[in-house]
């Protein structure tokens, strides 16, 4: 305050300003260094090409994303042919070599989502920006694929989400970058509905607990739709946050509501603590309305049934994919992922696997990475030999369309990883809609420059 | 008016050098920064945004020495103003800055009435609490205008009415922009390096004008202040506001450079942060925060990303099967790990260097004697307001 500019000699001041002019000119042509020789974001240049895995390590849906980024690993050793190849020999039509993709060897950045879309968000930008990435993937919480998605579309990087099963990701928030192969809501409910009218009847009372996020909001609007279809009551959701661990204060008022099934619109941990508690309190030995007490689960997955334990027993829910399936492109990338970390793959896994062969595929397929054309290979493709068998990635969604599995907790399971019966298949027209239902607009293909 | 002008620009010969240099610093990160992995837009905009975040909590802990634990609550409220002004009325940043700031202020003149009627240890859960609720509001009550966990996005279909007066709708999400000029990632960055700067010398006024004096007499002796006839409350209530304004500025700037705004933003951790980048820095210093948050978002981005096949790499001089034991070792340390490592640093920093890394940089330069006292100016252990 005392002294003013003039205080200071001019020499520092000169030399000051110098490196400021210096540092200020200098710092974009460092960053931008490049740029003017590629037309689109990240277009590979060395001999390599770059994948970004972006999976939760931590937080409630952690134990899927491991199991993804598993997968993911075995997914790129397969396309560099190395390992036994996995599913890339049962897949029809592909034009995968098992020399990388486009002669270029495939390499991959990971990260950690935090189940957060700030930190998502964050990850994938370092994937784009620093690291140079050409496709992401990765997901488990759909509000975050969502987020990642909505930042691909910005920055002109194709996403193929894995683990996300709400009905926004491919319905009102869908974008023209993004590519769901796993299944969703809607189609859960569709799938389930006719199994718990045989097994519970149609005169049922159903009290929902519901994930406050997207993916929660949209299973409860599809459970309640089926459901109701069959003729059951609905009485109004209990919404819960994600992460709660400790879900009793939500379960004590069940009993005393008249509902005699409890739906847990939950996912990972959450299903996993909220299910346990929910047969500690005693539900399922309960009679309501001179009926046994049911509780059912929209969404199961193998690592959850594992998590849950002896409560998994006789509940229902659905599946994208399980690795008991008799097909031969199971069977194989089972073996393949077994060999090599010696435990059957999760049903996220196998998303995880299948979203990296088939963007590597429809790059071959279309000669380049340049997204736009990617895009178009993939959109409206019919393919087989994935597990799930005829399947389309329909283009008005990006949305892929094959049969759902409806399973069902084993009573006896013969070793650790046989916990779920798959009881029922929904078939592909069955759960197939029309994309108008839920809204959206895909945007642009434009290539974009990040 | 020219004197008022001279006697606003007009700082210490000190002042001025310390802006100086921290203007080369934050303008050069590019250059500095691509050594240790981390010159990518995205995260130098993120340390030019949390810098801002931890000068503005600075003031009020710094100065004042109330502990606030809910700052992450203005963050939050500055980033969802932002993003509502870019869905109804316009792309520009401008309109978005200016409503968050003025918006975050009015919720701390409401949090701040309320808890600053108490002190110490009541003062900070009291904001704990102010800021959880706003947590959950965000969260599950006003879920039609924060979308909730899902956070709230642009979309197609947003009405932008003062965008659209001027042009048609473009096809495709709009992003950000000045003046009609659409920042890209890297203009984005010297955009929130400027806002730093321009907060970095407000910051500096406070801390050198008699108001910072004030303020710090609050933190030494509050009662002995209100004996002398001062009414503490007043200057702690405007402390309190400035730095939850910075707050919404830094929450604005984040939905500028990346147009999203969730609720676990507000969370109690997001608020935990900006404490431990404070104390880690130097509490009640000017540079030590800024250099606390760049520490913690470098941790935070570049540690979390790092795999075993990174380290195989690193560790690429040691030999065969020895590195497969240090890759095991340091492995727990980074990917997941990587708060296990803030963790053992911040204990390390607090246990040897109470005053923060500008307690180390003030004992480095009185070991080699630079000619210059160390400073004892700044207090050199956090205190809570008493």
């Amino acid at each position: 305050m005392t002294k003013s500019l003039k205080g200071i000699k001019r020499r520092t001041l000169v030399k000051s300003g110098l490196a400021g002019i210096l540092a200020t000119g200098v710092a974009p042509l460092v960053l931008t260094r490049g740029t003017y020789a590629q037309e689109y974001c990240n277009a590979p240049t060395g001999d390599t090409v770059t994948l970004g895995f972006n999976v939760p390590l931590t937080g409630p849906y952690a134990d899927e994303g491991a199991d993804e980024q598993r997968a993911f690993e075995l997914a790129v050793e397969h396309l560099n042919g190395e390992g036994d190849g996995g599913m890339l020999p049962t897949y029809t039509p592909s034009v995968l070599t098992g020399q990388g993709v486009l002669g270029k060897k495939v390499a991959f950045v990971t990260g950690d989502t935090q189940t957060k879309a700030d930190a998502a968000r964050d990850s994938a930008r370092r994937m784009i920006e620093r690291d140079g990435v050409v496709m992401v993937s990765g997901g488990s919480s759909s509000g975050v694929a969502i987020a990642v998605q909505g930042l691909c579309q910005e920055m002109g990087v194709i996403f193929m989400a894995a683990l996300t099963h709400s009905n926004d990701t491919t319905g009102k928030d869908k974008k023209r970058y993004g590519f769901r192969h796993f299944f969703n809501a809607y189609q859960t409910g569709v799938a389930i509905g006719p199994s718990l009218g045989k097994a519970y009847g149609n005169d049922r009372v159903a009290y929902h607990l519901t994930s406050d996020y997207t993916w929660g909001w949209t299973t409860e609007e599809s459970m309640i739709a089926s459901t109701e279809k069959l003729g059951w009551k609905t009485i109004t959701p209990v919404r819960t946050p994600v992460g709660a661990g400790d879900f009793s204060q939500y379960i004590t008022p069940v009993l005393n509501s008249g509902a005699d099934v409890l739906i847990l619109n939950h996912y990972g941990f959450d299903m996993v603590n909220s299910l346990t508690q929910a047969v500690q309190f005693g539900l399922k030995d309960k009679m309501v309305n001179g009926k046994q007490f049911e509780i059912v689960v929209p969404l199961v997955s193998d690592l959850m049934a594992k998590g849950a334990g002896p409560a998994m027993k006789g509940i229902y829910g659905t599946s994208n994919w399980d690795w008991q399936l008799e097909d031969a492109a199971s069977q194989a990338f089972t073996k393949s992922f077994g060999a090599k970390y010696g435990q059957p793959p999760s049903q996220a896994a196998h998303t995880a696997y299948v979203q990296t062969l088939l963007y590597a595929d429809a790059c071959e397929r279309a000669g380049t990475f340049y997204p736009p054309e990617v895009i178009k290979q993939l959109e409206g493709f019919e393919f087989d030999g994935l597990g799930n068998g005829p399947t389309l990635y329909r283009a008005a969604d990006h949305q892929c369309f094959k049969d759902v599995l409806v399973v069902q907790g084993k009573e006896t399971p013969s070793n650790p990883f046989d916990l779920l019966d798959h009881v029922d298949t929904a078939s592909r027209e069955s759960v197939t809609y029309d994309p108008a239902i839920f809204g959206g607009e895909l945007g642009p293909d434009t290539a974009a420059m990040c | 008016m020219n004197a008022t002008a001279k006697t606003l620009f007009s700082m210490s010969r000190r002042d001025l050098i310390t802006l100086v240099i921290f203007a080369l610093v934050v303008l050069a990160m590019p250059i500095w920064l691509s050594p240790l992995g981390a010159a990518y837009p995205g995260l130098m905009q993120k340390f030019a945004i949390y810098a801002i975040f931890a000068l503005g909590f600075n003031i009020l802990f710094g100065l004042t020495g109330y502990l606030s634990f809910g700052h992450a609550a203005f963050l939050g409220v500055g980033s969802y103003t932002a993003v509502w002004s870019f869905k109804l009325l316009s792309m520009d940043v401008i309109p978005a800055i200016i409503f968050a700031v003025i918006l975050s202020g009015i919720f701390a003149v409401a949090i701040g009435y309320l808890s600053l009627r108490r002190t110490g240890i009541y003062f900070s859960i009291l904001t704990l609490a102010f800021a959880q609720m706003s947590y959950n509001l965000a969260y599950s009550v006003l879920t039609p205008i924060t979308n909730g966990e899902t956070s709230l996005q642009l979309s197609l279909r947003d009405p932008r009415v003062l965008d659209l007066a001027f042009g048609p709708r473009e096809p495709g999400l709009p992003s950000a922009s000045l003046f009609g000029h659409t920042f890209s990632g890297l203009e984005a960055f010297y955009f929130c390096a400027v806002v730093l700067l321009l907060a970095f010398f407000i910051a500096q006024k406070i801390f050198s004008s008699p108001f910072g004096m004030m303020l710090r007499a609050i933190k030494s002796n509050q009662t002995r202040m209100n004996y002398a006839g001062f009414n503490t409350r007043s200057y702690a209530m405007t402390a309190f506001v400035i730095s939850g304004m910075y707050a919404g500025l830094a929450g604005a700037l984040l939905a500028i450079t990346d147009p999203l705004a969730g609720a676990e933003r507000m969370q109690w951790t997001a608020s935990g942060e900006v404490v431990l980048m404070t104390i880690l820095g130097g509490v009640g210093t000017l540079i030590g925060p800024v250099i606390g948050a760049w520490l913690i978002k470098y941790f935070e981005n570049i540690f979390s990303a790092f795999n075993d096949t990174a380290l195989t790499h690193f560790f690429g001089f040691v030999p065969d099967g020895l590195r497969e034991v240090v890759v095991a070792i340091s492995s727990k340390f980074v990917g997941e790990g990587w708060q296990l490592t803030l963790g053992l640093l911040f204990v390390l920093v607090v246990m040897f260097l109470p005053g923060g890394i500008m307690e180390g940089v003030r004992r480095i330069r009185g070991l080699f004697g630079s000619g210059r006292t160390p400073q004892t100016g700044a207090v050199s252990r956090p205190q809570a307001a008493e």
